[in-house]
Parts: structure tokens; C-alpha cells; sequence
């Protein structure tokens, strides 16, 4: 049904994309207008569409001054710096700098197929100056993109999901879809993200603990492309057990929870682990800076579990979370109710509030309000657990993507196991970004190199077919 | 305005939902630069039932959010925040509505019953007209107090009157009902230009808080400022038969002049061209309520929305009729019609949907001034 004539299709496409988020549309959409017919697969039903793009919200870019949808300027170096800083060194230097490069065109690439930015200065997080906002967030862009695909022609198929590429000695002949049909094409470009939705994959990395994992991202991300890829010798690139992940709320669903899922109270009052025991200095920084550590921190404790304590000075002092607190008017009933042991929870609060310093605390700068005595030390925005009620949020590891993708050189085609990359296969979006984000987060940066590679890839596929 | 003594308004399934739905959002805020609704939501953490009653006011039901949504339906959190906020809405407005009982009636069989209010009214008037004489209301009239010769001018406007009273006694009730319900507080003049200027340009239908939208989605999530463009046409078309019948008394009463008027005469001119804008305008409105994302479209309220397209519409229309055919012996039809429509629509008034632009307007005003506030 993918090269019937019937419906107009070709018997052999010109491109293929797997994937209909970000960096598959950006290709497909570049492809279709340099003249050449394709086909995006889609393996997630149209509502559920774009993979982890739907949980998306802003990209990053450069830019040497303001414009309609960001302020002041932010520069190749600094952003350079930024993403150093982040990845400590652990990036490919030429791709990154590519990336960086073309992320200055992005905003206006894409407004200009439809997808609308919320204005600069406005907006809930002060990202502003580097990160230009989605009106709508990542589903709004998708509907764009996919309106706009379509209208150049652009065949999209939902609920297929490929399960092969189909390579020969470094040449892809088309894929094999999980419905065991054969479609041919004479370039693929997988977009087809990580494989933080397939907790087996991940146990190998993280043993049995990976169980206990919740993935924020979307559950269509099984890494079943990026599988039959490394399996026929691609290169890989990135180590199996990174991945970003942050505390969550337990509460959150096993899969696609997204943003609203993230609790932010952590600086606020204390984590104790199954045992009514601290594991980490919950003050080390300012949460933007720290949130990503913590859905390790939690995967390290026993049942990957973790529970914050506040009190009801310390819950007013963040965005409201989406699963309301667990409270009650002691901090043994708030033990009782949470499942942890009531008289060692009383007793870890006392410890801590007797360390605790005198006066108030200043949220707004690391105060260096610290415990003393304790281990581990609680270093900034220290204050006694005291005025009741008190409110608990149980936190579960929450997956947001996976870092082991494959390789790809500056033409975003794939490299085979011998470093010299595939006449016909291209990568981008999650798949690949390991090779500019080898680690750590940068806000912003997945989408970037999404699009920055989507577009590089279809124009690449099209300019090679002479299209 | 500041009202200390708060009515509690009621808890209800919407309300609870409302409230499921907005802490869900405020944990996410993508949305924030659709419209008021968002900003609004964020500045609080907790959702009351007046706090619930005001967002579900300020929303405009364009839809945007819920094709833009990462947790409607199909996902588990089954967000749909248009849907919601339109039955958390018009209970809302039963809940203000004076007296009340009248108000349910129409929210569940707001079509039936103004078609048949207005069509009975039309055909009594009819009837009561040729009774009194079959002669003259089939005859031919023409010049000056023309139409008082079927109907005294007393008669004929004092009936509308009586009911606008009626209704500015019912509409005040509302605003204060409204006021005290959510806990608004007035916010100066400046907010007061804000709401003004919200309402002149409905920015927040279909467009984002910039202004320049893309417009309302349809079914398929494309986006079309029609709906904006169509409730210009009607608002403003409102605005000028508003005119239209202020110039007719101007000219009644200081200048003694009778109608009918001539066609390029004032009152004739604003009520044709208004009459115009608003039969462009309901009957878009109705077709873009009709094309409206079917998920979005709260299916038992819909009845008093196109009740009150549907009798503005046929005013409107009516009205153009008989401007046409006023000298011919229709006119005495054509007036029965209308003026039966005119008097339906009049009657229904405080509890159709023409309370949206009362709770609009105040939700608008409420909501500029928190923002004001915030801003401070």
C-alpha cells in the first residue's frame, strides 16, 4: 500500500523518513521542496504523532542580535561555551559547531512553514535571550510541519512502525515494516528517536532497576530502528546507560507524562530515600541547574524511590505540580501515608532541623543558609521543616530521552562500522544527537539539532538524486 | 465596584473538572500564549468555583489549546480545556441568571424554544394585525407613519421597552451576581481600557496574545480567523442597528418625524448596512460553529448558541425584507414577522446566549485588572 500506484505513489521513493517529529518533518519538508517524493512512516497513531516533539517547547539559537522571537544576543562563542560546559568536552567539535551555525536560521525556516513563536519577552521561564518558544509548545509545531508536508505533497502513514532497515554492504535498499512489508526507497532518513520507552534495552544499561523507571517521553520511542542499525554495523556513538532523567512525580504515568510531571520543590525542604534517609545535598544549586542529577540520585537509592518532605513555608515556593501533595498535620501521619517507617522520618526532620541555621532563607540567590553536622549537609536555602501541614512528593527516576544513537558525519549521513559513512542512510534528530550532546543537558539543544540535521539530511538526499 | 460580601457559588462536576484540568496546566503552561485564559490560570495555584467560573468566562472557545495539547485525549490525563471551560460556562450562567429557573430552561432546549417563542409571536402579531382589519394590513401604504397604520408607534416600541427593562433589571442582577461570585475587584480605568480594547478587537479569539493569530482551528486543526471576522461583523453590525434605532427615536421625538425613512436617510442607512453585517455574520457563525473541532464542542450547550445566531439572523433578515418590500402590500406581513421576531428576541434575551457579552466583558474587566495588579 506504500508504492501502489493506485494512490499516485511512485514504485520507488525518493526518500523515506521514519519518524514524524521535528527532524523527520524538517527533512521531509526539505526534501519535498527540492522536488523529490516522500514518505514519512509514522509508527505512533496521528493524535499521538512527533514522538518526544510533542513534549517539546523551545529551541535554542544563536543570534547576533534581537529579533521578533528573542532578546539581546546570544553568540556563537557563548553558546559554544554553553554547550562545553554541559557535555564537558564529550561532543564532536565540528558537528557541534555546525549545529550551532545553522540554528541562527531556524526560527525563520520554520515560521515560514507555519509553525508560530510566542513573542520574545513574553512567557513563564527566563530563557528568553536563548531559547525561542513554540506558541503552543512541540504539538502545535508538529501540526504545523504536518499541514505543511502535506501540502508539498508529502505522504504521511501513521500506526506504521519499521522494524528493519534494509542495508546491504553500506547500502540501504528501503525498510520492512513491523507489518513484514517491504517498502523500497532510494534514500532513508531515520528520525525514529531513542530507545527510552524500551525499559529491557535500558536494564542492560542500568540492570533491574530500569524497572522501576518511569519514561516521560513518548512510549512509540522502542529504539527498534536504532537496534537494527547497530546490529548491521553501524557505528555507534554515546554509552548505554546515559540518559537524561530527572526526579518525578511516582505518581506520574509509566510513559508520557511530559513536562508537567517534573517536581520542583526538592531546594525546598528534604529527600529521604526508602529508609527515611537523606542521600544528597538538596541546596547544592539553583533547581534548573540541579533537576537533571536528581533522576540518577533516585535510580541509586533502594526501589528507586525517593520521597521530598516540606512544610507548608517551603511548598508555596515553587510552580504548582500536577499531582497534588500527600498532607497531613504530622510528619509521622505524612510518613505513615507515603509508607516510610514514622519514627525514623520524625527523626531524620529533627536532625535536620536542629542543623539547620537561624533566620530566614533568600530563594532568590544561593544563600548559603547550610546545615551543620550533618551527612550529607543540606548547603543552601536550609530551613527547619516545622509549620504544619506538611506535604510529601514521592519521586521516581523519569526518562526524558536516551544518548546512544549512532554516527553521523556533517552531511548527516551514517557512518558504517569502518568510519565511512552510507551512500543512501541518513540520521537525525534523538537518534543522533549523542554526537553533539555526548552528555548532560542543554535546554533547547534536542531541538535544534532536529532540525539543524533534518534539513541537512533532506537536502543531502535531494541533492544527490540530482532533485 | 469592590464587593466584600461573596456569594459561594456552588460546586458541580464542571467546576471539578475545571479544576483537575487547570492543575494540570499550570503544571505545563505551553499554552500560555494563546489568550487570557493562561496568564490568568498561572497567577493562581489553587482553583476555586469562582476562580473556575472566571477562567471558564474569559475563554473565548477557539479551540487553539486543545489541538496544541500534549495531554488530550487519547492520553491518560485527558485534557480538553475548550470543552471544559464551555460547560463549566454556561452553568455558570444559569447560576447568575435572574430568575433563575428560566435560565435552565433555555440552556437544554435553547433552539426548539426560540424558534417556536419567536415564530408564535410573529404569527400572533399577524394575526391580531389582520383581524383588526384585513384591509389594511393587506393594503398599500406609504409616507410617512406608514407603519402606524397598523400599529401605533406607542404599541409597537412600548412592548420592546417594557422588556429592555425587564432585561437591565435581569442583566444587573447577573454583573453583580458575577462580580461577587468570582471575587473580582474593579482595577481602575486603565484595566477598564484594556477590557474595552480586548472586546473592540477580540484579540483572544483565535489568535494569541500578540494579536496577530493565525485564527480559530477547524476540525482538522487549520487554522482561519473566520470566526473573529464573522463576530466582527455581527458585534458590529449590533452596533449599528443599535444606532439605527437611536437615530429613528432621535427622529421620532426631537424632529417629529415619522417613520418609514427615506433610504439614504440615517436610520435607514446604519440599520441596512448593519442588518447586512449581521446576516454575514450569524449565518458564518453558525457555519463555523458547525465546522467546529467535533471534540471541542459541548453538544448539550450548543442549542442556545444557535438559538440565538438563528433569531438574530432572521431579525436581521426580516428587518432587510421589509425594507424592500415596505411599499407594497406585504409590508403588513413583513412587519408581523419581523416585529415578532424582534419581541422573541428581546424576551429570550437574559437567558440566551446573548449573556456572553455581558460575563465576557466582565470576566475581561476582572481579569485586566488582576493583570494590572501582578504587573505592579
Amino acid at each position: 500500500m506504500y508504492t501502489s500506484n493506485d494512490n499516485g505513489y511512485p514504485e520507488r521513493w525518493d526518500v523515506l523518513v521514519i519518524g514524524a517529529g521535528n527532524a523527520g518533518l524538517c527533512a521531509a519538508i526539505t526534501a519535498a521542496e527540492a522536488g523529490c517524493s516522500v514518505l514519512v512512516l509514522e509508527a505512533a497513531p496521528r493524535d499521538m504523532r512527533g514522538g518526544n516533539t510533542r513534549h517539546t517547547r523551545n529551541l535554542r539559537a544563536m543570534h547576533e542580535e534581537p529579533t521578533d522571537v528573542l532578546t539581546d544576543a546570544y553568540s556563537f562563542e557563548e553558546y559554544f561555551e554553553d554547550l562545553m560546559r554541559v557535555t564537558r568536552g564529550v561532543t564532536n567539535k565540528e558537528l557541534a559547531g555546525l549545529t550551532l551555525e545553522k540554528s541562527a536560521e531556524l526560527t525563520s525556516w520554520l515560521g515560514e512553514r507555519g509553525v508560530r513563536f510566542q513573542p520574545a519577552l513574553s512567557g513563564t521561564l527566563n530563557l528568553g535571550r536563548t531559547n525561542a518558544f513554540f506558541l503552543g509548545g512541540g504539538r502545535a509545531l508538529l501540526n504545523s510541519l504536518c499541514r505543511h508536508a502535506e501540502g508539498l505533497g508529502v505522504a504521511l502513514h501513521y500506526d506504521t512502525e519499521v522494524a528493519d532497515i534494509l542495508i546491504d554492504d553500506g547500502f540501504c535498499e528501503g525498510v520492512r515494516l513491523a507489518g513484514g512489508e517491504t517498502v523500497p526507497a532510494k534514500k532513508v532518513i531515520t528520525t525514529a528517536g531513542g530507545f527510552e520507552a524500551n525499559l529491557d534495552w535500558l536494564a542492560e544499561g542500568w540492570g533491574e532497576a530500569a524497572k522501576n523507571f518511569l519514561v516521560r517521553g513518548t512510549p512509540w520511542n522502542t529504539g527498534t530502528v536504532l537496534k537494527s542499525l547497530l546490529d548491521q554495523g553501524v557505528k555507534p556513538v554515546g554509552a548505554l546507560d546515559q540518559c537524561h532523567a530527572v526526579a518525578i512525580d511516582a505518581r506520574a504515568p509509566k510513559y508520557d507524562g511530559g513536562i508537567a510531571s517534573r517536581i520542583d520543590g526538592v531546594p525546598f525542604g528534604i529527600v529521604l530515600n526508602r529508609d527515611a534517609e537523606r542521600f544528597y545535598d538538596e541546596g547544592e544549586d539553583f533547581w534548573p541547574k540541579r533537576y537533571a542529577i536528581w533522576g540518577r540520585l533516585v535510580a541509586g537509592q533502594p526501589d528507586q524511590i525517593g520521597y521530598a518532605i516540606l512544610d507548608s513555608v517551603g511548598v508555596s515556593r515553587f510552580m504548582p505540580s500536577v499531582f497534588t501533595p500527600i498532607r497531613d498535620d504530622s510528619i509521622e501521619g505524612l510518613a505513615d501515608q507515603l509508607g516510610l517507617d514514622p519514627a525514623a522520618a520524625r527523626a531524620a526532620v529533627d536532625r535536620f532541623n536542629a542543623a539547620c541555621p537561624e533566620g530566614p532563607i533568600d530563594q532568590s540567590v544561593l544563600d548559603g543558609k547550610a546545615t551543620s553536622g550533618l551527612s550529607p549537609e543540606k548547603t543552601n536555602w536550609a530551613a527547619p521543616i516545622a509549620v504544619p501541614p506538611y506535604y510529601g512528593f514521592p519521586l521516581r527516576p523519569g526518562i526524558t530521552f536516551t544518548y546512544m544513537g549512532v554516527e553521523v558525519n556533517e552531511s548527516a549521513q551514517i557512518l558504517m562500522a569502518d568510519g565511512k559513512p552510507s551512500a543512501n542512510l541518513y540520521a537525525a534528530g534523538e537518534i543522533m544527537a549523542g554526537n553533539v550532546l555526548g552528555q548532560g543537558y542543554l535546554a533547547g539543544i534536542g531541538m535544534t539539532i532536529g532540525a539543524v540535521f533534518g534539513r541537512i539530511a533532506g537536502a543531502d538526499a535531494a541533492r544527490s538524486l540530482n532533485r | 465596584m469592590d464587593d466584600v460580601s461573596l456569594i459561594k457559588l456552588a460546586s458541580t462536576p464542571a467546576h471539578e473538572e475545571t479544576a483537575r484540568i487547570m492543575q494540570i496546566c499550570n503544571a505545563c503552561r505551553y499554552c500560555e500564549g494563546f489568550c487570557a485564559v493562561f496568564p490568568a490560570m498561572e497567577r493562581r495555584r489553587l482553583f476555586d468555583v469562582g476562580d473556575t467560573a472566571q477562567l471558564a468566562n474569559l475563554c473565548h472557545h477557539c479551540g487553539a489549546c486543545y489541538h496544541a495539547c500534549q495531554y488530550a485525549p487519547p492520553h491518560e490525563f485527558a485534557v480538553n480545556v475548550p470543552l471544559t471551560l464551555a460547560e463549566r460556562r454556561a452553568e455558570t450562567w444559569a447560576e447568575f441568571a435572574w430568575p433563575g429557573p428560566l435560565s435552565g430552561l433555555f440552556e437544554r432546549n435553547g433552539l426548539a424554544l426560540v424558534m417556536i417563542i419567536t415564530a408564535a409571536l410573529a404569527l400572533a402579531v399577524g394575526l391580531m394585525l389582520a383581524m383588526i382589519s384585513p384591509q389594511l394590513f393587506w393594503g398599500v401604504h406609504i409616507g410617512e407613519g406608514a407603519f402606524y397604520v397598523l400599529m401605533p408607534h406607542t404599541v409597537m416600541a412600548g412592548i420592546p421597552m417594557a422588556i429592555t427593562g425587564f432585561t437591565i433589571v435581569a442583566f444587573i442582577i447577573g454583573w453583580r451576581r458575577y462580580w461577587r461570585g468570582t471575587g473580582a475587584r474593579w482595577g481602575g480605568w486603565p484595566a477598564f481600557a484594556d477590557a474595552m480594547s480586548a472586546t473592540a478587537t477580540m484579540r483572544n479569539l483565535g489568535g494569541d496574545n500578540s494579536g496577530d493569530g493565525a485564527g480559530c482551528p477547524g476540525p482538522d486543526d487549520r487554522n482561519s480567523l473566520a470566526r473573529r471576522h464573522y463576530h466582527h461583523a455581527t458585534f458590529y453590525g449590533f452596533m449599528l442597528c443599535f444606532a439605527s434605532t437611536s437615530t429613528g427615536t432621535i427622529y421620532h421625538y426631537l424632529l417629529g418625524r415619522e417613520a418609514p425613512y427615506g433610504y439614504l436617510e440615517l436610520p435607514v442607512v446604519l440599520g441596512t448596512v448593519g442588518g447586512i453585517m449581521l446576516c454575514v455574520g450569524t449565518a458564518g457563525l453558525w457555519r463555523e460553529k458547525r465546522r467546529m473541532e467535533p471534540a471541542v464542542r459541548p453538544l448539550a450547550k450548543l442549542g442556545m448558541d444557535y438559538a440565538f445566531i438563528w433569531v438574530l439572523f432572521w431579525v436581521s433578515a426580516t428587518g432587510l425584507v421589509l425594507l424592500a418590500l415596505r411599499e407594497t402590500s406585504f409590508m403588513g406581513l413583513t412587519l408581523a414577522i419581523h416585529l415578532g421576531l424582534v419581541y422573541g428576541f428581546f424576551l429570550v434575551l437574559p437567558y440566551s446566549k446573548f449573556v456572553h457579552g455581558l460575563y465576557r466583558f466582565a470576566a475581561l474587566l476582572a481579569d485586566a485588572g488582576e493583570a494590572r495588579r501582578s504587573a505592579m
